[in-house]
Parts: structure tokens; sequence; C-alpha cells
């Protein structure tokens, strides 16, 4: 997968010296994969365990036993069932959203811009600047933008779009809107890395046998990027369905917004642990499956 | 593609075109309406960027909403509200200790995949691939559970526990691809000359590693500075600059916040041309050299 999208790839020399078998590879391997199962794999564990806890000891608020309750889940799918399926739908359509608007973006970069090197570095800048600036303050930017006495909806107000007693803020379009906005830079990266390799000689040949722009289009170009779509979705989709800030009400969004990651967060904090990690669980359960699907096609070793 | 199927491609290209053929890419209508769609879209991503900047010179009183007139009381008076300092300062403390360990754990990693074969490599694979592939509010409550279940204080130091993992892969990724470009004779060439293991690997293997190192470096730093999802579970009462952010969203940011985010903006956007210009001159250097 193309995570390696942020990084400055070079050619692969690493064929020319065979992999050896060392016990150095113990000593460098060792303390990250240790860091990572004691800071990732036991949370998990702990996760697992938490979901099945039972209320216990005083009976006091956030007080929980182990157990095997597995009534949490239960309790979880009735009562957020519905916030489930709106979070995926608003994650979905942001990353359609997002790759609609990141496909052409990257095409004019790695391809239209090919024979102009600085403006092709000064757009690139301009795709991840966003990065190097506060994602909460971004998200407040837009609630600005979007807010009842601000621009858009006085515009749209005049125009007849909106009546005199509408607004956008806390609607489900300014949150689709902020996580379309916030996650762009990670789908139009892999997207660009993929446009940027492409060989033009490709579209060339398919031109030499007659091919129109659409059929060059369908059957070589985005044949040829598709890796760089793949990485980009899930880049996009994983951190849109956990995100918890756009949804909630202090940004652009509302009660009538909350999404899954903003019951994770609400629970945990009203010490209800053993709701918050079924309702974790449940989540990346539901996330992992397609990405499963996709690992299990593309091999393990494509995996970083 | 290989060099085989290129060279293919290039003689084909050479050969004289036998019929007229509908003409490829290279300008028409179609790009000029991509390009106009781009610049669209690139000028709205710019919106909140720009009004983040404009509102740090806001002459804001108690909320930092209606624009009220430039000043630069805003610039001069970072501390002015004490919290956004000392949030600020905690978000270095983090950032600089979860980068500098993550990079090292992270670039050992690497060098093993990269150079060694070893027992279960699919599963380290997967480890490294998870943490990436888990959305962050279930990397969050994790361990945020996980300190709860052992009676764990949480302060600065459990942040730089969590910055550190989410940083590992993402580490891994950015160095092992510079690991695998680098020429293996280089290093042959040292053992040639009767360098030691040691010296070798001080004194030609990490001096070429040493760009993708530190664009993993700058990656990880990056993330860890803007992270609040992760952090507001593993923080208890400590306060990140992000964290700072969001508690004060529902009465008001103060307007030295918007100082701070365009501070940091523009030393990463000069760091950033500075990078791409100097990468430009040497690869000109380089094609004026070959």
């Amino acid at each position: 997968m193309a995570f390696g999208a942020f990084a400055n790839t070079g050619p692969d020399l690493s064929a020319a010296a065979p992999r050896r078998r060392s016990y150095v590879a113990l000593i460098l391997l060792a303390p990250g994969v240790l860091y990572l199962v004691a800071t990732f794999v036991a949370p998990l564990v702990s996760l697992v365990l938490t979901s099945f806890k039972e209320p216990g000891g005083d009976f006091e608020v956030g007080e929980y036993v182990y157990a095997f309750r597995w009534e949490n889940y239960a309790e979880a799918i009735e009562r957020f069932g519905e916030i489930f399926l709106r979070t995926f739908g608003y994650s979905l359509l942001a990353t359609v959203l997002a790759l609609v608007i990141s496909y052409p973006l990257a095409y004019f970069i790695g391809v239209t811009l090919r024979r102009f090197p600085l403006w092709q570095s000064l757009t690139l800048i301009l795709v991840i600047a966003p990065f190097f600036i506060s994602f909460l303050l971004r998200t407040l930017a837009w609630k600005a933008v979007f807010a009842d006495e601000g621009p858009v909806v006085s515009f749209l107000q005049s125009i007849g779009v909106l009546g005199p007693e509408d607004y956008l803020n806390g609607t489900a379009f300014t949150v689709i809107f902020g996580l379309t906005y916030n996650y762009i830079p990670f789908m139009t990266l892999p997207i660009y890395a993929s446009l940027e390799r492409l060989d033009l000689r490709y579209v060339e040949a398919g031109g030499d046998l007659y091919a129109g722009a659409g059929q060059r289009f369908w059957r070589i170009i985005l044949p040829l990027s598709l890796p760089g779509v793949v990485s980009g979705t899930l880049l996009t989709f994983i951190p849109a369905s956990g995100d918890y800030v756009n949804a909630s009400k202090d940004f652009l969004g509302s009660t009538n917004t909350v999404m899954a990651g903003n019951v994770i967060n609400d629970m945990f904090f009203q010490s209800f642990y053993p709701l918050s990690a079924a309702v974790s669980i449940l989540l990346m359960v539901a996330i992992l499956i397609p990405v499963i699907a996709y690992v299990a096609k593309s091999g393990s070793e494509e995996l970083l | 593609m290989t060099t085989q199927e290129a060279a293919v491609l290039g003689r084909a290209e050479e050969a004289p075109a036998p019929r007229r053929r509908p003409r490829s890419g290279r300008g028409g209508a179609g790009s000029w309406v991509v390009g106009a769609y781009s610049l669209l879209a690139l000028g709205i991503m710019m919106i909140p960027i720009v009004y983040t900047i404009v509102f740090s010179f806001n002459d804001a009183r108690r909320t930092n909403i209606v624009w009220r007139g430039f000043t630069l009381d805003n610039w001069l008076g970072i501390c002015d509200d004490p919290r956004v300092c000392e949030s600020f300062g905690n978000s270095i403390i983090v950032g600089v200790t979860a980068t500098i360990a993550a990079t090292i754990l992270g670039t050992m990693i690497a060098i093993a995949i990269v150079r060694y074969t070893f027992r279960m490599r699919t599963l380290v694979t997967v480890l490294l691939f998870l943490p990436m592939a888990t959305p962050e509010v279930v990397l969050g409550s994790g361990l945020g559970s996980q300190f709860v279940n052992m009676g764990v204080e949480r302060g600065l130091w459990t942040i730089i526990v969590a910055h550190i993992m989410f940083c590992i892969s993402f580490v891994v990724v950015t160095v092992r691809a510079r690991v695998a470009s680098l020429d293996p004779s280089l290093e042959e060439a040292g053992r040639d000359l009767y360098a030691s293991p040691g010296q070798v690997f001080w004194r030609v293997t990490l001096p070429l590693l040493m760009p993708g190192i530190l664009a993993a470096a700058l990656l990880c730093f990056a993330l860890s500075f803007d992270d609040f999802i992760i952090t507001n579970f593993v923080s208890g009462n400590a306060e990140t600059f992000p964290k700072f952010v969001y508690v004060a969203a529902s009465r008001g940011i103060p307007p030295q916040s918007n100082v701070i985010a365009s501070a940091v903006f523009f030393l990463a956007i000069i760091l950033v041309v500075v990078a791409q210009l100097s990468a430009g001159v040497r690869r000109r250097r380089l094609a004026k050299a070959g």
C-alpha cells in the first residue's frame, strides 16, 4: 500500500544485496516491536476485555469488574445502530467527494505540470499546506465561514437557496464538508504519487491504437493510477470514520450529526468504559473488514 | 514498468506514424478545464489557512470571531493568555521527545526489514500496518482504557507514550524507502577499505540515510504536534496546544492561539520551500556533472 506516498521513494536497490539472516535483525527489531506490543496490542486486548465488563465494586460510576457481559454489544448496537449507519454514510460520502476533487487535482500536478517543475513543487506545497496549520483551528475557520451571519449563508439566502430561517452549521452538509476538506491531502498525495510515475508513452500508444480520450482515461490512466486511488481511499475513509471533531457540536456538527467517534469519546469521559470499548471494537471491526479484503488481494509485503 | 517495456515503447514512439491518429494529452480544452478546476480547489483549500492567519492580527477583545481592526498586540504578547503559552510548551516537549524516540525505534525496524530475513516477517509487517489502519479514536480509547484499568495517572508522559506508538509506523514507511534506495556497493567499498562494521554504519550508512530519517522525524513531529483525537484520551489534566483549542472552542478561542498556529505554519512552509529548492539545486548540479 502506498503509505509510502509520504516518503520520497528512490530506486529500489535492495535486491542488489541479498537479505541476510542474523541476530542483528533481532536486536534492531526487538525494541520497536516490543513497544508496539505494549502500547498497541495490549491496549486492544484491554479494550476487548473492557467491552465485556459489568458494573461492580461499590456500584459507583466508573467502577467495573471483569466479566463476560456480551449484552454490552447488544446495547451498543441497539442504542447506536443509527449512528453507525450515519458514520458509514458520512465517511463514504466524504471519501467519494474527496476522490472527485482530488483526482483531477493530482492529475493536474502530476501530469499536466510535469514540464514545469517549479509550478509542480509550488502546487504540491499548497496541497500539503493545511497539514502545517492546526487541524482544529482550520475546522473552526470553516465554522466562521458557514456561520449564520457569515458570507455563505447570507449569499445563499440572498439568491433564495436558503430560506431566511435556514442555517448551515450543525447540519450534515457542514460535517461532510469538513470531513472532505480535512482529508483531501490524504487522497491527493497517493494519487499524485501514482500519476507522477505514469509513463505517458502508454497513453500515446493508446492514441496510436485509435483510443479516444475517454478510452485512454478508463483503460490506461485510471488502471495505472489505481494503487494510488486505493491507498487514498483508505487513508481518507479510515480516519474520517473515526473522526469526532468535525461532528462535535462546538465545531461543525450538532446533536443531529453525532458519529461513532463522538459516542466513544462521550461514553469514555462519562466513565461508561465498557460501552465506549464495545463501540470502539465494533467500529474497528467494521473498518478492518474492507481493509483486510484489500490486504488479502495485494499481499502483506505490499502493506507498507 | 520494466526497462524492457520502456525500451519497446520508446522505439514504438520513434517509428513513423502511418496514418492520422487522435492526439493524446498535451494542451486542448480538457487540460484547461482540469487546470481551472484544480486551481479553484486549491483556492478553496487555502480559505481556512488565510482566515486563521488574518485573525491572528485581529484586535479581538473577548472572542475572536468578529473583525475589529488590525493589531500586532497578539503577536507581541503571545503569553498574555498563559494557557496558550503553557500548552504550546507542552506540545513542544511532547513532540520533541516522541519524535526522537519514535525515529530511533522506527529507523532500526526499517533497516531490519530491508536488510535482513527473519521469522514471522509477515506478523511484523501486519503489526506495523495495523496502527495506521486503525481509526485514531480506537487507538486513543484503547490506550486510555488500558491506563484506566492499570490505575495509571495520566499526564504528559502518557501523551508521549501514545505519540511514540502512532509515529513508529510512519517512520518505518518513510525510512524504509531510503534504506531500499541505498546503493550497497558504497558500504562494500567501506568494508574493502578495512572499516569496522561500526565505522561503516556511522560513517557511510547513517549519513546516507539521514535525509530519510530527517523527513521521518519532521513527519512525526507534525503528526504529534497536531494530534488531538488520541491525546484527548490519554492526557488527564495535561494540556497540549490542540487540546487547549478544543477545550476553548466552546467559549471562544483567544487570538494568541491563531498567532501560534500561524507562526508554526510559516516556519514549516519556509522549511519545506528551502528543502525543495536545495533538492532542485542538487538535481541540476548532478545533471550538469552527469
